[in-house]
């Protein structure tokens, strides 16, 4: 596991958008990273990180169905303000990394971060 | 006797607002003490058939009712059917076009992740007609 502080500096994010109450200390223990949609959906774990280079509303309606809590844009993608809009409205954190997916998601993995569960919902 | 609490229509193409049903059942079931995972699991199920209706029909309906034993989620719309249901249900097979793909959808999973979190599953399609998905999650 991770706390946020130290995902932001290993990733160099800028901050987007930062739900209230919400700190570096909080702990992230695993994440997935997903380009698609109905993959995302088939991550079943609770309080998670999402790593995706989609920046569309749809992303924080998909991140929403399953209770994510922080999106990292990766490849330097800036989303739209409707998308940022959306993620305030739903209270999900969202920062941007230049990084790109694989290098992104690989250092999070090598230094404490553990995948997602798939297709199991306690 | 089941209660309705949700009926809304989709429109088709409609990215901008796809996915509010689902959103506003996920609140409403959390309002009426549903746990967590039924909720996960019916905002998976309705989020896929609406984003579906979205993506591939005319437009339709999506309707949800509780009653005490479990929860019945129906989406119907006015085609153009489904031509291969075999297919459909084969993870990765996709009939979205490139500009779908583009916005993250057409990962060829989404009757699969509804048919994994269904405790019942009914599909009726005609061509050139539509198709009625019945869902039911039990609470227990």
């Amino acid at each position: 596991m991770m706390k946020l502080g130290q995902v932001k500096e290993l990733l160099s994010t800028k901050v987007l958008y930062e739900k209230k109450g919400i700190s570096d200390e909080f702990i992230i223990k695993n994440a997935c990273g997903a380009d698609l949609m109905s993959d995302v959906l088939a991550f079943s774990s609770e309080k998670t990180l999402l790593l995706t280079g989609l920046t569309n509303p749809q992303v924080i309606r998909t991140a929403e169905m399953i209770g994510i809590d922080l999106i990292i844009f990766v490849r330097g993608k800036e989303p739209l303000a409707e998308t940022i809009k959306l993620a305030k409205d739903q209270e999900i954190s969202l920062f941007m990394t230049d990084k790109p997916l694989f290098e992104a998601c690989g250092l999070l993995f090598h230094y404490g971060i553990t995948p997602e569960k798939m297709n199991y919902i306690e | 006797m089941p209660t309705k609490i949700i009926e809304k229509e989709i429109e088709k193409l409609d990215f901008q607002s796809g996915g509010e049903a689902s959103s506003q059942l996920k609140n409403k079931l959390r309002k009426l003490g549903v746990t967590n995972a039924i909720i996960r699991k019916t905002a998976i199920v309705t989020y896929e058939l609406e984003m579906n209706v979205v993506i591939h029909s005319e437009g339709g309906v999506i309707e949800a009712s509780v009653s005490p034993e479990n929860l019945e989620i129906i989406v119907s719309d006015s085609g153009p059917g489904i031509k291969d249901l075999d297919k459909a249900f084969t993870p990765g097979y996709s009939t979205a076009s490139d500009e779908i793909r583009k916005l993250g959808f057409g990962a060829g999973m989404g009757l699969v992740n509804v048919k994994r979190y269904a405790d019942k599953l009914n599909v009726e399609t005609a061509l050139g007609q539509g198709t009625v998905i019945k869902v039911i999650i039990n609470f227990n």
